[in-house]
């Protein structure tokens, strides 16, 4: 048996008035998905997209106004689509070409994860680093697919930056703070001109003595235990670069270990995670760092056996 | 047992059968990251000559972990068939291999000589497959459970909704579902990986999708993938779920670093029969993937290939409802790019189904992985040509939870409609009731998560 478009539309519209409690509140939508009725483009005159748009009128389609757009050309109930909408920042109301997604959908994901990679695959700008006043060693890794295959590589720091972190540094201080890229360069860059300064203001503000920040490239969050030794430092910090997500490639960890040694379980370590524009911001997760790093002094104790 | 070859008149020799098993793999980073990888093109393939050669029995008696040592050597020995295994045990792993593929061999055939091998069996025949042997192989075979539906049937592409939220918000977890819905994806199962693992936290969940089934009807399984532990403590304080989960690991050292033992399997699988919501007889699920026991130090020199075989022969003595590799989940210390992931996606739904579980796959990637969404997509219609019971949907690909991407809403039915595929049957007479599919397809009123209000009891 075959049915006309119009007859199965009939039908299926008697389905769904039946099957209602109520009837919805866009009665006369239709599409729920598929926003070309008619076919694409308009048959009448020409259609151009010009270039001399200026740049302050393009449209960016990984900007949050285009993300929070519901590409549903008529849901049935308009206000529970907004309300749903903005109970979770997972992209629903996506609509849909066929089973497939929407052009706009499909391309800003691939930009998203383009950003995301570029943040694992780039190198924190020098200059930063210069700025902060950080100088720069390297772990045992020797480029980056050497660092994402080897993790054991990335938890050690090789001769030069041992050589160099031991002449340096301030040694026997009670707080080491370091910044490293980890998986994401973007992460430093956005975050450390804030939570840098704001956790070592509020060491010195609670009279807490700390020892030389630096760079490490390459870094796994465990070359924070060798470091540790090194300095003899009694609470270890690392700021470093969080594996990007779609949705941000500028998250943050800071991981803390009271008097960390080479082979400490990793249950010894304390995290604050999430550190970003949209989560915790820099400036407040700083004091946050700074408080815990009171606390574990006070309490000699980080990871599990450290309750805060 | 011949531990030598010659090939291109060079002789290559091994160090005992583990050092074949582990050589004889396909190029994996992990492997290499354990130091125990082939050292060239051509040591590979002689090890897969000299594995070609070796005979059941021989690997029968070579677990990667000793007896003595290990629950899931224990509980895999242990489970076989002995009458199937003395028939076969003289097998060498290229019979086996072609006995599998032959015309003659059939569906019954193969399930039945299941129940006579171990999981390092299983592995090795996997490493001397090529990635169509694999899908051919597979799509001789299904394996079927049944929970409230019957995943695995022939003819059938299943999906579980996983509608994660980063504050395990219910009202936002419940958006999400709909969603998915609303597409036709969630016959599998709706399963929320939860932020929180409180048994408080997860006891809310797993009733709010209780609540949701139950509210629209819709035959399907839910699940709350917490810790094991944490999912018991929920349901002894009367929280609703059909299914139980837990990522389970191919050494009980692996299995320790992921907290849980042989003995909280049992009780949890207990509880679920006298306090499950699920029909059953299959409820429990599991989550594997390779690398996970390398990562816990748990690996014992074997390598991830012949660890994950070892998950499902753990995993069999628990007749699941479900499991599934999340295949490009862990990294690519352990998976480097799109060619891997897609080599461990075929040879872990192979291996699972081989061993007689009704097998899945989160085809999925990180963002540190060389691979993106082209690579999964790939993927997910090659594991579907296979005969794979289920994929995985999330709004547009995008795990806001985990921070990871999979399947999105918009595959599943995609591949169904290529493949001639549809999802289990009670499930499409829902969603034909619903409105959202007629004739296989979506109708044009699928995509829409609020063509439900005001529906339902």
């Amino acid at each position: 048996m075959t049915m006309n478009q119009n007859q199965l539309e009939a039908l299926i519209r008697e389905v769904i008035t039946e099957v209602l409690g109520s009837p919805a509140k866009n009665d006369s939508a239709v599409p729920a998905g598929d926003v070309w009725k008619t076919g694409p483009g308009s048959t009448d005159g020409a259609r151009e997209e010009r270039d001399d748009i200026p740049d302050d009128q393009l449209v960016d389609i990984t900007s949050p106004e285009v993300r929070q757009r519901i590409l549903i050309a008529n849901p049935m109930d308009v206000e529970m689509m907004d309300r749903m909408r903005q109970m979770t920042n997972a992209r629903i109301g996506a609509g849909r070409s066929g089973p497939r997604l929407n052009t706009v959908t499909m391309l800003t994901l691939r930009a998203n994860h383009a950003t995301a990679r570029d943040s694992v695959f780039s190198e924190v700008d020098p200059a930063l680093l210069e700025e902060m006043n950080l100088f720069s060693v390297q772990t045992r890794c020797t480029d980056k697919n050497n660092y994402l295959t080897r993790p054991d590589l990335g938890r050690r720091l090789n001769e030069e930056g041992r050589r160099i972190i031991d002449q340096k540094c301030k040694k026997h201080v009670q707080a080491q703070i370091y910044v490293s890229d980890g998986l994401s360069s973007k992460a430093v860059e956005a975050n450390v001109r804030d939570i840098l300064p704001a956790i070592m203001n509020g060491l010195e503000s609670f009279g807490i003595s700390t020892g030389t920040p630096f760079f490490v490239k390459f870094g796994r969050v465990g070359v924070m235990d060798e470091i540790s030794e090194i300095v003899d430092a009694e609470v270890t910090c690392v700021l470093l670069g969080e594996r990007p997500g779609l949705s941000t490639a500028e998250s943050m960890s800071a991981y803390l270990v009271y008097r960390a040694t080479i082979g400490n379980p990793e249950s010894v370590r304390t995290v604050v995670s999430n550190i970003h524009r949209d989560g915790i911001n820099s400036v407040e997760a700083g004091a946050y760092v700074a408080e815990i790093i009171r606390i574990m002094l006070e309490k000699k104790a980080s990871g599990v056996d450290l309750s805060l | 047992m011949r531990l030598k070859t010659k090939l291109a008149g060079e002789i290559h020799r091994f160090r005992d059968l583990k050092d074949v098993m582990n050589k004889a793999n396909e190029e994996k980073s992990g492997d290499v990251l354990a130091g125990i990888a082939a050292e060239s093109q051509l040591q590979r393939i002689a090890a897969k000559e000299v594995l070609s050669n070796v005979l059941l029995s021989d690997l029968y008696n070579h677990p990667a972990v000793p007896y003595e040592e290990d629950e899931v050597t224990r509980l895999n020995i242990d489970g076989l068939n002995m009458t199937i295994y003395e028939k076969i045990k003289n097998w060498s792993v290229a019979e086996l291999r072609e006995w599998i593929l032959s015309y003659e061999t059939s569906e019954e055939d193969i399930k039945r000589i299941s129940r006579g091998l171990t999981a390092e069996m299983v592995a090795a025949v996997a490493k001397i497959m090529s990635n169509l042997d694999l899908i051919y192989a597979c799509n001789k075979i299904r394996i079927s459970a049944h929970c409230n539906t019957t995943i695995g049937l022939r003819g059938t592409l299943s999906t579980r909704l996983q509608p994660n939220h980063p504050t395990d918000n219910v009202e936002g977890i419940i958006a999400s579902a709909l969603e998915g819905l609303s597409y036709g994806v969630g016959d599998a199962l709706i399963g929320l990986n939860p932020v929180n693992d409180t048994a408080d936290n997860i006891a809310r969940c797993m009733n709010a999708l209780h609540e949701l089934k139950e509210k629209y009807e819709i035959p399907t399984q839910t699940c709350v993938l917490g810790h094991i532990t944490s999912q018991i403590e929920a349901v002894k304080k009367g929280a609703a779920t059909d299914t139980i989960f837990q990522s389970i690991a191919g050494s009980q050292k692996g299995n320790e670093a992921f907290g849980f033992n042989t003995e909280i399997v049992m009780e949890a699988w207990d509880l679920m029969k006298h306090r499950g919501y699920g029909t059953g007889p299959n409820v429990m699920y599991f989550e594997t993937g390779q690398g996970s026991e390398l990562s816990s130090e748990a690996n014992f020199g074997a390598d991830q290939v012949t660890m994950e075989a070892r998950c499902y022969g753990f995993a069999r003595n628990f007749n699941p409802f479900m499991v599934n590799t999340v295949v490009g989940f862990i990294g690519p210390e352990y998976l480097y790019d799109s060619r891997q992931v897609i080599r461990a996606g075929l040879e872990d739904h192979f291996m699972g189904k081989l061993t007689g579980i009704p097998m899945g796959c989160d085809c999925c990637y990180t963002n540190h992985m060389m691979a993106d969404q082209n690579d999964i997509e790939n993927l997910t219609t090659l594991l579907s040509a296979a005969g794979c019971n289920y994929v995985i949907g999330i709004p547009a690909s995008d795990d806001v939870m985990l921070n990871y991407q999979t399947n999105s809403y918009h595959d599943a039915n995609a591949v169904r409609e290529i493949l001639g595929l549809r999802p289990i049957r009670e499930f499409e007479i829902w969603c034909e009731k619903m409105g959202i599919m007629e004739n296989g397809r979506l109708t044009k009123y699928a995509g829409d998560p609020t063509i439900f209000m005001g529906r339902g009891k």
